[in-house]
C-alpha cells in the first residue's frame, strides 16, 4: 500500500539531528514512552502477578494466570473468537474483493463516485451500523415482516426467523462493520495494478482462472493482506458488536477481558489475557508477512 | 515493522480516483468488447451486479434506520405516520446531551494535542536524521495497529497504578495517544512532496528555523494538518472500546451512552441519533474529499 509509515523513503535533504532536534522531539518521545511503552510493560508485569484481597494486584512471578487461560473454558472462548474472526475475515474478502476490483477498473470519475459510496459507511459509527441490524433481525423486526408479507414464512419456512442474539447475527454484524475495511485497501492495490499485465497474460494464453490466480491475486496481495489484518485482529476483540448482536449468549475473548477489568476486577488475569491477545496479533501479523514473502519467492522461482 | 496501514484515512492512504490513466479500461470495458456476449462481458456484468449488491447491503440498514427515525410507531415495523417527535425527545434527553458534551470536550482537546504532537513530530522526523529513526517510526505505528482493547486495558492499568482518577483527563490522554499517529502519518505523506528548497530559501533569507516552519512550511502542510485533525476528531468521537476502560463515571461519552441504550434494545431516539450521525458523516466525507482535491491541485 502506498504511504506506509515505515516504508516512506528517507528524506535525502535531512540533516543530522542536533541537541535541539532531540529536545524538540522529546515531548513526542516522552508521550510514546509514557502512554505506549510503559502501559504495555505494566500489563506484562501484572500478568505474572496475582489477585489479592479486594482486587489489589500482588506482584510476583507466577504462571497461574497463563495456566488458567489453558483451561478448556477459556481455550474454547479463544477458539470461538478466532473462529468467528476468521469467518468474518473470509466473508469480508470474498464479498469485498469483487466489488473493490470492479470499482478499481472504472473510469476515474466513476471510481471517485463509487469510492465515496464506500467511504460513507467506512466512517459511519460502527455502533450505529450494528444497531441498525437490531431493527432488522429481531423477531418482530423488518426481516420477519418482509418474510411474512411475501408469504415466505408460512409456506417456505415454518416459523419466523429468530436471528437476533444468535451466532449468525454476530457474524452478520461483524461482516457488516468490517466490510469497508477490506474494500478500501484492496481497491488501493487493484487501482495501481497495470492493466497491460492482464492483457499480456491473456495474450500468452492464460485462462481467466489462471490470470486471477497468478496475476491478480499476487499483485493485489498487499491490499488483501492489509484488509485481512484490519478485520481479523479487531474482530477478535470487538466485544461491542458481540454484545449487541449476540446478547449474553455469545461470549468472546473481548467480553472476558472486559469482565476482568470492570466486574471481576481481576487485573492480573485480564492482563494475561491481554498479553496472549497481543501475541496472537503479532503472530497473525507475522503469518501474513510470511505468506506474502513466500508468494513473492515462488513467483520469482518461476 | 508493520507494512499494514491501519489508518482509515481517506486522504493519503487511499487515493480516491487518481487521474492516472490505466490500461485497465481497455481490458475490461463496461460494454461488450466484441459482438456477441463473450465470457468477459458476463464477468463484467456479474461484477457490476455484485458491486451493486454490496452497496445495497452497506446502505439498506442505514437507510431503514433513517426512515424509521421519522416513524411515529415506537415499534419500528409498520409505518404509522411521519413525526419529528423522536428528534425532539433526543434533544431533551439529558444523559445523551451530557454524553455529547463530554464527547466534544474529549475529542476537541485530543484533536488539539494530536495535531500539535503529530505535525511537529512529522516535521522533525522529516527534517532531521535521528538515530533509531526506524524504531521511533515503528513505535508511532503501535497505537494505530494495536487492538483497541489492549490499548484500553494497558492505559487503565497505568492510570490505576499512578492513582490518576478516571475522568476527562485520562480520556484525553488515551484518545490523544491513538489519534496523533494518524495526524503524523497524514502530514508525513504531504511532506514527501514538499520542495526542500522552500525551507533553505527561508533560512538563507534570514529566518530562524522556527520562523521558517511557522511562515513557510506550515502553510504548505495545511491541507494535511486539517485532514489529519478531522480524522483525529472523528476517530475520537467514534471511539468506544478505549473509552470504556478509561472513562470515569462523569465522563461517559456519546458512543458509551449509545452502547448502553442499544444493549437494552430498540429505541426510537437512537434511530433519530443515527440519522444525524449518518448525515454528519456524509458531510465529513464530502468535505475531506474536497480537501483532497485542493491538496492534489496544489501539489
Amino acid at each position: 500500500m502506498q504511504g506506509l509509515p515505515g516504508t516512506l523513503p528517507p528524506n535525502p535533504h535531512a540533516r543530522p539531528a542536533g541537541a535541539w532536534g532531540w529536545w524538540l522531539l522529546a515531548p513526542m518521545l516522552a508521550w510514546l514512552a509514557l502512554f505506549v511503552v510503559a502501559p504495555m510493560a505494566i500489563l506484562l508485569v501484572y500478568s505474572f502477578g496475582s489477585r489479592g484481597a479486594l482486587g489489589v494486584v500482588e506482584l510476583g512471578f507466577s504462571l497461574e494466570n497463563y495456566e488458567r487461560i489453558a483451561d478448556p473454558i477459556y481455550l474454547r472462548i479463544f477458539g470461538r473468537s478466532i473462529g468467528y474472526a476468521a469467518l468474518t475475515t473470509l466473508l469480508c474478502v470474498v464479498i469485498g474483493f469483487p466489488a473493490a476490483w470492479f470499482i478499481a477498473r472504472r473510469s476515474p470519475e466513476w471510481r471517485g463516485r463509487l469510492l465515496l459510496l464506500v467511504m460513507v459507511p467506512f466512517w459511519t459509527s460502527f455502533l450505529i451500523r450494528t444497531y441498525a441490524w437490531i431493527a432488522i433481525l429481531r423477531s418482530e423486526g423488518l426481516l420477519n415482516a418482509v418474510l411474512k408479507s411475501s408469504g415466505v414464512v408460512p409456506h417456505v419456512l415454518p416459523a419466523p426467523l429468530d436471528l437476533l442474539y444468535t451466532p449468525t447475527a454476530v457474524v452478520i454484524g461483524l461482516v457488516y462493520v468490517y466490510l469497508p475495511f477490506v474494500i478500501l485497501p484492496v481497491y488501493a492495490s487493484a487501482e495501481k495494478l497495470d492493466g497491460t499485465l492482464l492483457e499480456a497474460a491473456q495474450d500468452l494464453g492464460a485462462g481467466p482462472l489462471r490470470v486471477f490466480r497468478e496475476v491478480i491475486v499476487p499483485l493485489t496481495w498487499p491490499g488483501i493482506a492489509a484488509g485481512m489484518m484490519l478485520v481479523f485482529v479487531p474482530a477478535i476483540g470487538m466485544f461491542a458488536v458481540t454484545d449487541l448482536m449476540g446478547g449474553a449468549r455469545v461470549s468472546m475473548i473481548g467480553n472476558v477481558i472486559h469482565n476482568q477489568f470492570t466486574r471481576a476486577l481481576n487485573f492480573p488475569f485480564g492482563a494475561a489475557l491481554g498479553v496472549v491477545f497481543t501475541l496472537l496479533f503479532v503472530l497473525s501479523y507475522a503469518l501474513l508477512l510470511w505468506l506474502g514473502r513466500r508468494r513473492d519467492e515462488t513467483a520469482k522461482a518461476r | 515493522m508493520p507494512t499494514v496501514h491501519a489508518a482509515p484515512s481517506p486522504q493519503p492512504v487511499y487515493p480516491a480516483a487518481s487521474s492516472r490513466p490505466t490500461a485497465a479500461d481497455s481490458v475490461a470495458p463496461s460494454g461488450p468488447r466484441r459482438a456477441g456476449r463473450s465470457g468477459a462481458w458476463w464477468v463484467e456484468r456479474g461484477l457490476a451486479a455484485w458491486t451493486a449488491g454490496v452497496l445495497a447491503f452497506l446502505y439498506l440498514p442505514i437507510l431503514v434506520l433513517i426512515a424509521y427515525s421519522f416513524n411515529s410507531s415506537r415499534l419500528n415495523v409498520v409505518w404509522e405516520g411521519f413525526t419529528l417527535r423522536w428528534y425532539g425527545e433526543l434533544f431533551s434527553h439529558a444523559p445523551l446531551i451530557r454524553a455529547f458534551k463530554n464527547s466534544l470536550i474529549v475529542a476537541g482537546a485530543s484533536t488539539v494535542l494530536a495535531v500539535l504532537l503529530g505535525t511537529i513530530g512529522a516535521w522533525l522526523l522529516h527534517r532531521n536524521r535521528y538515530r533509531f529513526a526506524r524504531a521511533i517510526q515503528t513505535l508511532i505505528c503501535v497505537p494505530m495497529v494495536m487492538p483497541e482493547i489492549v490499548i484500553g486495558i494497558s492505559l487503565l492499568v497505568l492510570f490505576t497504578l499512578v492513582h490518576l482518577e478516571l475522568g476527562h483527563l485520562t480520556m484525553i490522554l488515551a484518545h490523544t495517544t491513538f489519534c496523533f499517529p494518524f495526524v503524523l502519518v497524514a502530514v508525513q505523506a504531504r511532506l514527501q512532496g514538499l520542495d526542500p528548497a522552500l525551507e533553505e530559501a527561508a533560512l538563507d533569507l534570514g529566518a530562524t528555523p522556527a520562523r521558517a516552519f511557522w511562515l513557510v512550511i506550515l502553510p504548505c502542510l495545511r491541507p494535511a494538518v486539517v485532514a489529519g485533525g478531522l480524522m483525529a476528531f472523528t476517530l475520537s468521537m467514534d471511539e468506544l472500546i478505549i473509552s470504556i476502560f478509561t472513562a470515569g463515571p462523569d465522563s461517559r461519552t456519546l458512543p458509551m451512552q449509545v452502547f448502553g441504550m442499544a444493549r437494552v434494545g430498540l429505541n426510537p431516539m437512537l434511530n433519530a441519533l443515527s440519522a444525524i450521525f449518518v448525515v454528519t458523516t456524509i458531510a465529513f466525507v464530502l468535505f475531506t474529499e474536497h480537501l483532497r482535491r485542493l491538496a492534489t491541485r496544489a501539489a
